[in-house]
């Protein structure tokens, strides 16, 4: 049953992405001939003005373009042409330095709120008023004072993944049963063999959650950082793109953004199910 | 009468194996509560007291059931010997030396057995083991861990995790973790209150088997009367709260090598039960607010419900323990 299920989703899908393919190549095409002219003046004209074909490039425009990427994602022809596959690289390794630093601070940190109350109501205040600002925001900040537009990047990006990591990781230690914490105390666990055996895995689940938003916001975050500060990176990629007046490649780097963020949720999804435990 | 000779058989193989070899007069209070108090701040900069000045004493190899109403501190009670409490007065010395905290000494078996969900059942165990013996091999330690799942049972299931077993089973990891450690004392905590009567009878079983084989000094909360005068070797009444009171401590006619089929049958067994329900239904409530004359605190009265002065005063007379009550 479930299996015939998802198999007649997967038909859906694929009816749904037809359909769909269909009409914008339809929406797209030329009509008809809108106006006589001269055929040199017609050439320089194209075929906008000459058979009413929209500007927006068709399905079969888009996937010639994704294939042009495909066949050589690592070209280096100067600073403004760079393979697609050489811009992605950059904006991986930028949330990846980010969001490790970011789990680095946020793990230990939340780890302290988690267990002391103290260090919680203390720590409240600065988190509750930080946490609703856009990573963005922070970018003339960290240029000032970085001096430096890739790492500026990357500190947008450790910004706004801390907070959900931060929050969850607190919210997960100060939950940790009690009935497991006397567990460990009647078998006389020292403190820090008691925060890696009882309290982490206890936690895991929540803070693993925590990372799995972190990452989404993350990547959400890099594409505007990036074309905020330029130079390499798919955010600049397609504000680039978008100047050459090439909606083809646009059109290209939302799909293959939307296909990166969907991997990396799905890869801390996984690490999610491997924590997790049944009760 | 009936009740002598089984009475005399009773106390007779206790007390064989409590006067065995040179025993200090500790091993007569080898738990002993000394005047503890336990105090909660209340709304108002008032306190409330669940209970004051107690004094319990307990012997080595005996198995003790507290029973009482809810809210009269026997988890309260239990936390202090297990050391996740401390008493606001008093002290309590287990084994020669005053409880400070907790101890690998003091096992405790948890109400909600208290399974970390994440690990095995040999896991659960192991981590036990490998608290007691820190610096154990990898393979004594699993050894230890077998060796007592295998006396609760549970050969077979050590690569399961707690999700996948029954309530009962899971209690039965709880009891295998507690014993794995060796501990001096053991501590439960209305242990199979959560489970089925079924399964409650077969984990009681389990229970008195290991601790008679073992000699095991056990200390345990119950609501359940029938429970108690199975397991116990002696039972604490405890007064309803606040300001609950050791009423008496009842000692437990029942041969030693009981059989639960038969129980009901063993003589003094429907008058120690009498006695104990009466006790839960009258004399908790009235006993809180009107000790008998002459009731002392510090010693707490001993009763023997089944026997009669005369059989009394026979059993004593073979009895040490019987004398000193």
């Amino acid at each position: 049953m479930a299996r015939n299920l998802s198999a007649r989703a997967a038909l859906l899908s694929l009816a749904l992405l037809v359909g769909v393919l269909l009409v914008w190549q339809v929406a797209v095409g030329g009509v008809a001939k809108t106006q006589v002219m001269d055929p040199e003046y017609a050439a320089l004209m194209g075929q906008t003005a000459t058979t009413g074909k929209s500007a927006m490039p068709g399905p079969m425009d888009v996937g010639a373009t994704i294939w042009q990427h495909l066949k050589d994602p690592f070209y280096d022809r100067g600073p403004n042409d760079k393979g697609l596959g050489i811009q992605l690289a950059y904006s991986i390794g930028r949330v990846a330095l980010g969001y490790l630093l970011a789990v680095i601070v946020a793990i230990p940190v939340g780890f302290l709120i988690g267990m002391s109350p103290l260090m919680g109501r203390a720590l409240d205040p600065f988190i509750q008023l930080l946490k609703p600002v856009s990573p963005l925001a922070w970018m003339p900040l960290a240029l000032y004072t970085i001096k430096d537009s890739g790492l500026s990047a990357i500190f947008v990006i450790f910004i706004c993944s801390l907070w959900p990591m931060l929050i969850n990781t607190a919210f997960g230690v100060s939950g940790t049963r009690k009935e497991w914490l006397n567990v460990a105390r009647t078998l006389e666990v020292g403190p820090i063999r008691r925060a890696f055996t009882v309290i982490l895995p206890a936690a895991a689940p929540t803070i693993l959650t925590g990372m799995r938003i972190s990452i989404g916001i993350a990547w959400l975050v890099i594409v505007a950082a990036e074309m905020l500060v330029g130079g390499t990176g798919i955010g600049y990629f397609v504000w680039n793109e978008w100047n050459n007046l090439s909606i083809n490649n646009v059109i290209v780097s939302i799909l293959v953004i939307g296909l990166v963020g969907m991997i990396l949720d799905q890869l801390l999804a996984r690490a999610q199910r491997l924590v997790t435990f049944p009760e | 009468m009936s009740i002598l000779p089984f009475a005399g058989r009773a106390s007779a193989p206790q007390t064989a194996t409590r006067t065995a070899g040179t025993r200090a007069m500790s091993d007569d209070k080898y738990i002993s509560i000394e005047g503890i108090a336990r105090r909660y701040p209340a709304p108002g900069g008032k306190t409330s007291t669940v209970f004051e000045d107690m004094w319990l004493p307990m012997r080595r190899g005996e198995f003790v059931c507290m029973i009482g109403h809810s809210g009269c501190g026997k988890t309260t009670v239990l936390n202090i010997l297990a050391g996740l409490e401390a008493p606001t007065e008093g002290v309590v010395i287990a084994a020669g030396e005053a409880i400070e905290g907790t101890s690998l000494d003091r096992a405790v078996i948890f109400q909600g057995h208290a399974l970390l969900p994440w690990r095995t059942v040999l896991g659960n165990v192991a981590y036990a083991v490998s608290s007691r013996w820190r610096k154990a091999s990898k393979a004594e330690v699993e050894d230890r861990a077998r060796k007592a799942i295998r006396t609760v049972g549970l050969s077979g299931s050590e690569h399961k995790r707690p999700s996948e077993l029954s309530g009962g089973m899971k209690q039965r990891v709880g009891i295998a973790r507690a014993l794995s450690i060796e501990p001096k004392i053991l501590l439960m905590d209305e242990p199979f209150s959560a489970l089925d009567a079924l399964t409650r009878g077969t984990l009681q079983d389990e229970v008195r088997r290991i601790c008679v084989e073992t000699g095991q000094t056990v200390f345990m909360i119950t609501h359940d009367v029938d429970e108690a005068i199975y397991l116990a070797d002696r039972i604490v009444l405890m007064t309803n709260g606040p300001m609950a009171k050791v009423a008496e401590i009842v000692e437990n006619p029942l041969p030693k090598d009981r059989d639960r089929t038969q129980l009901h049958h063993a003589p003094g067994y429907y008058a120690l039960r009498n006695h104990l329900i009466d006790f839960l239904v009258t004399r908790s409530k009235t006993l809180r607010d009107a000790m008998p004359v002459g009731y002392d605190q510090r010693n707490p009265p001993v009763v023997r419900p089944t026997l009669s002065e005369a059989d009394a005063a026979a059993i004593a007379s073979t009895d040490p323990v019987g004398k000193r009550a």
